[in-house]
């Protein structure tokens, strides 16, 4: 499993140190290939980040599909602040609730966490376990555990084909 | 070429806009968790629409431009979260419209617990 984690790190690296670079050239190929193994096996000796990651074909359609609702869940989020921000009224009604998670793996619940953060009106405050503090700008008072559910199923369908 | 220029302005010039939103956030929210929501968001569209408007007059630099930007989704969330956290750990309260807190709630819950252990 070990070997899983050194070959994502030396290819997300590689293709860090070509963009930075700016070329293909063999001599700053091979430079970088050195360089990206050798930080690779160092860091990735204790390493679990990536040994959650699901390397099918399934879960690649499912990254881009995630990728594009998040970015809407990005812009609808940013209309949705940008309205509340300029009314006079200012309508808010904040509270932390509280959401189940059922992704296992950290790096999911990590990227479900920070996903939640950039939807519209609500940020993690706490991850507990498998419980997510949410902190919420508009919530209804009556259906909260609903709303909380809502949020989370929103990126977790498609976390969990990624990550398991 | 000229096209290009003018959609590039006009992009930075949205994320700029974006980016005042997010002042203004700040000013009116009533608390420090509001404020984050309303600081985070709207700075991150913001950065983000600015640096593709940049990227879009220098077509050359849009490689590197991609990987700000990728950095920025990475990384404010994540600030933003942690500043929430520490918030809410030094026990600064929320305004006084919030209606529920289920993570204090549940940190009082856990504190008896271990008080009746002992």
């Amino acid at each position: 499993m070990k070997l899983k984690s050194i070959l994502i790190l030396f290819i997300i690296l590689l293709a860090f140190w070509i963009i930075l670079n700016n070329s293909v050239s063999p001599l700053i190929l091979l430079t970088g290939a050195v360089i990206s193994l050798a930080i690779a096996i160092g860091f990735c000796k204790t390493c679990d980040v990536f040994n959650d990651l699901r390397l099918t074909p399934r879960s690649f359609l499912y990254t881009f599909l995630y990728l594009w609702v998040f970015l809407i869940e990005l812009v609808k989020s940013n209309f949705d602040i940008a309205f509340r921000v300029l009314s006079p009224s200012l309508p808010i009604n904040p509270g932390i609730i509280t959401a189940k998670t059922t992704l296992k793996s950290k790096m999911g619940r990590l990227i479900l966490a920070n996903s939640i953060t950039l939807t519209p009106g609500t940020f993690t405050v706490d991850i507990i376990d498998d419980k997510l503090f949410i902190h919420c700008v508009n919530m209804k008072e009556e259906e909260q555990e609903e709303f909380g559910n809502h949020i989370v199923r929103k990126f977790e369908k498609y976390l969990e084909v990624i990550y398991g | 070429m000229e096209a290009l220029q003018i959609a590039g302005a006009l992009l930075t010039l949205l994320g700029s806009l974006f980016i005042l939103f997010a002042a203004i956030g700040l000013l009116r929210m009533p608390d420090v968790y509001n404020r984050i929501q309303a600081g985070t968001k709207a700075s991150t569209l913001g950065s983000i629409l600015t640096l593709l408007g940049i990227g879009l007059c220098h077509p050359e630099w849009l490689l590197k431009i991609g990987l700000l930007i990728l950095f920025v989704i990475i990384s404010n969330p994540v600030s933003s979260h942690v500043l929430g956290r520490a918030a809410h750990f030094a026990g600064i309260p929320l305004s006084k419209r919030t209606h529920i807190d289920t993570l204090k709630e549940y940190r009082d819950k856990e504190l008896t617990a271990k008080e009746e252990q002992q």
